[in-house]
């Protein structure tokens, strides 16, 4: 009996749409190793020209930010408005500014 | 603690924002998307089968082409909702089990058999259609990776409905028993085009918890009833008769007036009685065990490869 497919490792897939623009998560799939990874994300997320370039990870390596702590990990830029161009008030007769 | 985190989650939903993987739900909406959204890839995963069915006989090397490109689509929307579910915690080996031991359902519509050219075009034209009537409110649904999935399929399903009409319309065009086979495939797939939509709103019990949870947008008949008026118009230019004498325009309404699915099919089909239920299953369950070589060798190649870098 073979082993679950599952037990494939768990990718998550970003893909840049064209020159110029950041790799976006599109999604997610699951293969046996890093090269079956990539060529399934063609197959998978860009039968229609959506991208030049993929990148694939391995969902395990991926540290995130925990939902729990939203509010506390976020405070810090929470109360700097000074770090806003509107914060600062500027005549509306200087120009270019 | 949990009564916090319910305002929370009632306060994102309610602001018409995302919930995303990572945040507290209710336990009933976990259960709800995973049930919903694995009966959508199932239903995507069977769908090829009924279109399948004509790839080795499409009339012409630009018609199987075509056909190729949908059914992989179908096989992509699949994936794309199996990994929308594992992000709740399914497990995707899991549900296709669930599949083939028949322990979860998938859209009934892909129990009636494929009996001429003429249904693959009626597929992509009704069947494809409902899918969009049904799917487009979805891109906004509640759940992120569900909405997310759901933008990427709907962009994808506009070209099988539209590659459908053209294809009737060349056969429109045609001979008169290509004309004959348009219409009987007309006949044949209206009514349950119509059932897609799932049951009345005063028999379906789901439908209310759901439109709270805004992973649904709309009940069961307003998308009927948008998916009949649109079509109406599609039929005559196509020149085929739907076939149901109670169809006319309300003016009063703004709607046409139709009349009432076979209720009582619909449930058989649902519940396993259906022309072709035991054959999609059993070919489904034919073609993952056919396919378990393939994935032991890629974990065998894996595991050699990753044994050698280590080595080395």
């Amino acid at each position: 009996m073979s082993e679950p497919r599952s037990s494939w490792p768990l990718y998550e897939v970003f893909v840049r749409g064209k020159r110029g623009l950041n790799h976006v998560h599109v999604g997610s799939l699951h293969a046996p190793d890093d090269e079956m990874a990539l060529r399934n994300a063609r197959d998978l997320y860009t039968r229609r020209n959506e991208g030049v370039s993929i990148w694939v990870v391995p969902a395990a390596a991926i540290t995130a930010s925990s939902p729990d702590e939203k509010d506390p990990f976020f405070a810090p830029s929470g109360d700097k408005v000074y770090r806003h161009p509107t914060f600062y008030a500027i005549p509306e007769d200087v120009p270019h500014l | 603690m949990d009564e916090e985190l319910q305002r929370e989650f009632d306060r994102v939903v309610a602001a018409e924002q995302r919930i995303e993987p990572r945040d507290w739900m209710p336990e009933g909406y976990r259960r709800t998307l995973i049930r919903q959204i694995a009966q959508h890839a199932h239903s995507e995963i069977i769908g090829m089968q009924p279109e399948g069915n004509w790839i080795t006989r499409a009339p012409s090397l630009r018609r199987k082409a075509i056909l190729l490109a949908k059914v992989q689509d179908e096989a992509g929307h699949g994936l794309y909702l199996y990994a929308a579910t594992e992000t709740l915690g399914a497990d995707r080996e899991d549900l296709t089990q669930k599949l083939i031991n028949g322990r979860q359902k998938y859209s009934s519509i892909f129990n009636y058999p494929t009996l001429s050219f003429a249904d693959v075009g009626v597929i992509g034209w009704l069947v494809d259609g409902a899918a969009i009537c049904n799917q487009v409110p979805l891109c906004r649904t509640s759940y992120g990776p569900y909405a997310r999935a759901m933008i990427r399929v709907c962009k994808e399903e506009s070209f099988h409905q539209r590659q459908g009409y053209e294809l009737l319309m060349t056969m429109m065009r045609g001979t008169e028993a290509q004309r004959r086979q348009v219409q009987d495939a007309v006949d044949r797939w209206w009514w349950p085009s119509l059932m897609m939509f799932g049951p009345p709103d005063d028999a379906s019990s789901n439908t209310e918890q759901s439109m709270a949870w805004r992973i649904k947008r709309h009940t069961n008949d307003e998308l009927r009833q948008k998916f009949v008026d649109m079509s109406v118009p599609q039929a005559d230019k196509l020149g085929v008769t739907l076939p149901d004498p109670e169809l006319r325009w309300n003016a009063e309404r703004g709607h046409h007036d139709f009349g009432t699915p076979d209720w009582d099919e619909f449930w058989r089909v649902v519940k396993g009685d259906g022309p072709c239920n035991a054959q999609r299953v059993a070919h489904r369950r034919k073609s993952h065990d056919d396919g378990a070589w393939v994935r032991e060798a890629a974990t065998a190649h894996a595991a050699k490869r990753a044994a050698k870098e280590s080595a080395a």
